[in-house]
């Protein structure tokens, strides 16, 4: 078990090696970089906004529901909004959605590639797959999705206003007394490291579990259910480690 | 020209090239034949260096392919193209877009001399006018033709096709093989082809390779399979009642004449 992980891990890290490294043609792969960013950003605002607005909202609702009874002030809930969705729901849960989506597809992209011998088809061109295949897909990421993490955190809190205001719990100024009280701009340093670590993370191991790939359907499927499940832990795990290391 | 020594491949303890000998000639189309099983897959493979064989060598004109490194082996796999079993044409891209991938990635040529170009080789393989249909788009003969440009867009001194008619009805597939010759004799290229098609042995076989249960069993060319008394070729390719009273009639004519 220890040497498959080992052997799994030796693999991994050779792949990145092969996979940053100086391309053939910077054209070739600013066109794929972009084909990218369209895929992996515009296809996911929808998904990203509908988890945030959600997100924000439940995180107000319960919020309120909490305060009760106590002497806090109601503007905490704005608040408390802003810096649960800037620290930790923002770039986790999106991340961990698009672990889902994003990372999947990857896997199934690459898998079929390989499946379908793409990749042995550039691979005889002379082409250095791991780098033309890998490489953007990882690029567009880490532009992308540090982008849709921001966009996150804004509908996160639009959505606790929309689940508070309008509903009577407080009134506008106290949300937007709650918004800017106690800002601490580190926060936002910390869900850039996050969302840059979490899309590393979710990429390249999706593009491992695609990139080798052998068999057929149910390998393929195998393959794609790995990489959501191993991007997810692993994100879980770096989250852990990036907060005990920002907050200390 | 190609040459592989004394080759031998192992998954685990299943030995499936078991020490194989054997050159590959310029200007010829050299097949590679025998049983679903026989290892013709791998040895290919490992004759493009897809598969890194447990023991053996490999020469392109007298290159040692396994000794070189990463820079040395792009080098020599941009002299040679492929024709893959199921074509692996990019499904994202057009027809065009697929020949000119080879153009687009390792040549300097504008976007004009490389439309040229690709048109050039569509029109080589018989089918113009197909450059922005998707590989969806077309039948699964014009998918082996684009293959086939594709393979020889950037002119390869070597030229490997697997099974390149599987799945094409005869007629088709004769179109195919006499392609592959054509351009093979034209250009002087060292093609390589995977078969276990019995038209092609009879047809285009310039150099054939009979592989039986990992080993080279059998050498020679078209004209000698008709008189081979290799029981286990004979077995292979006249297979059938039909085949078989097809070979004796053939004989009993060559003898008459």
């Amino acid at each position: 078990m220890n040497f498959n992980l080992l052997y799994h891990f030796g693999r991994y890290i050779m792949l990145l090696r092969q996979a940053f490294s100086r391309p053939e043609n910077w054209s070739m792969y600013w066109k794929e970089t972009l084909r990218q960013m369209n895929d992996i950003g515009i296809g996911s605002i929808v998904i990203v906004a509908l988890i945030s607005v959600f997100m924000g909202a439940v995180a107000a609702v319960q919020f309120a529901y909490q305060l009760d009874g106590t002497l806090v002030p109601r503007w905490y809930i704005g608040y408390i909004v802003r810096d649960l969705a800037i620290i930790e729901s923002a770039p986790t849960i999106t991340c961990l959605v698009l672990a889902g989506k994003v990372g999947s597809n990857m896997a199934a992209e690459l898998g079929g590639m390989r499946q379908k011998e793409h990749i042995d088809a550039m691979e005889i061109m002379g082409v250095n797959t791991a780098n033309y295949l890998i490489t953007p897909k990882v690029v567009a990421a880490l532009v992308v999705i540090p982008l849709l993490v921001t966009l996150s955190a804004y509908i996160a809190i639009g959505g606790g206003y929309l689940a508070t205001v309008p509903t009577g719990q407080i009134t506008a100024e106290e949300y937007a007394r709650g918004l800017r009280a106690f800002f601490i701009e580190f926060n936002v340093t910390m869900m850039y490291v996050k969302a840059f670590v979490f899309a590393f993370i979710l990429t390249t191991v999706s593009c491992f579990q695609g990139y080798y790939v052998q068999g057929g359907s149910i390998e393929l499927g195998k393959a794609s259910t790995n990489a959501v499940v191993f991007s997810n832990i692993l994100i879980l795990l770096a989250d852990y480690l990036l907060a005990v290391l920002l907050t200390s | 020209m190609i040459r592989a020594e004394n080759i031998f491949k192992s998954f685990d303890d299943n030995e499936v090239l078991k020490g194989i000998s054997m050159e590959f000639l310029p200007g010829k189309t050299n097949l590679i034949i025998g049983r679903s099983g026989a290892g013709k897959t791998v040895f290919l493979k490992i004759l493009v260096g897809l598969i890194i064989p447990t023991s053996g060598k490999v020469y392109y004109d007298d290159i040692d392919f396994f000794s070189l490194n990463k820079k040395q082996i792009r080098e020599i796999r941009m002299q040679v193209g492929m024709l893959f079993q199921g074509s692996a044409l990019f499904d994202s891209m057009t027809v065009e877009e697929n020949i000119r991938f080879p153009l687009d990635m390792f040549s300097n040529m504008s976007l004009a001399e490389k439309r040229d170009r690709v048109n050039w080789c569509l029109e080589r393989v018989n089918l113009p006018g197909v450059n922005d249909k998707y590989p969806s788009e077309i039948s699964g003969g014009m998918q082996k033709r684009v293959g086939i440009a594709r393979a020889i867009v950037l002119s390869p001194k070597y030229l490997f096709c697997d099974e390149p008619n599987s799945g094409l009805d005869p007629r088709t597939a004769l179109l195919i093989d006499e392609l592959i010759q054509d351009i093979t004799y034209e250009h002087n290229i060292t093609t390589i082809i995977n078969t276990h098609d019995m038209n092609s042995v009879m047809e285009i076989g310039d150099n054939i390779a009979f592989l039986h249960q990992g080993r080279l069993a059998w050498r020679g060319n078209k004209d000698q399979v008709l008189e081979t008394e290799n029981e286990e070729l004979k077995s292979f390719i006249f297979a059938s009642p039909f085949l078989q009273r097809l070979r004796t009639q053939a004989l009993a004519a060559k003898s008459r004449s």
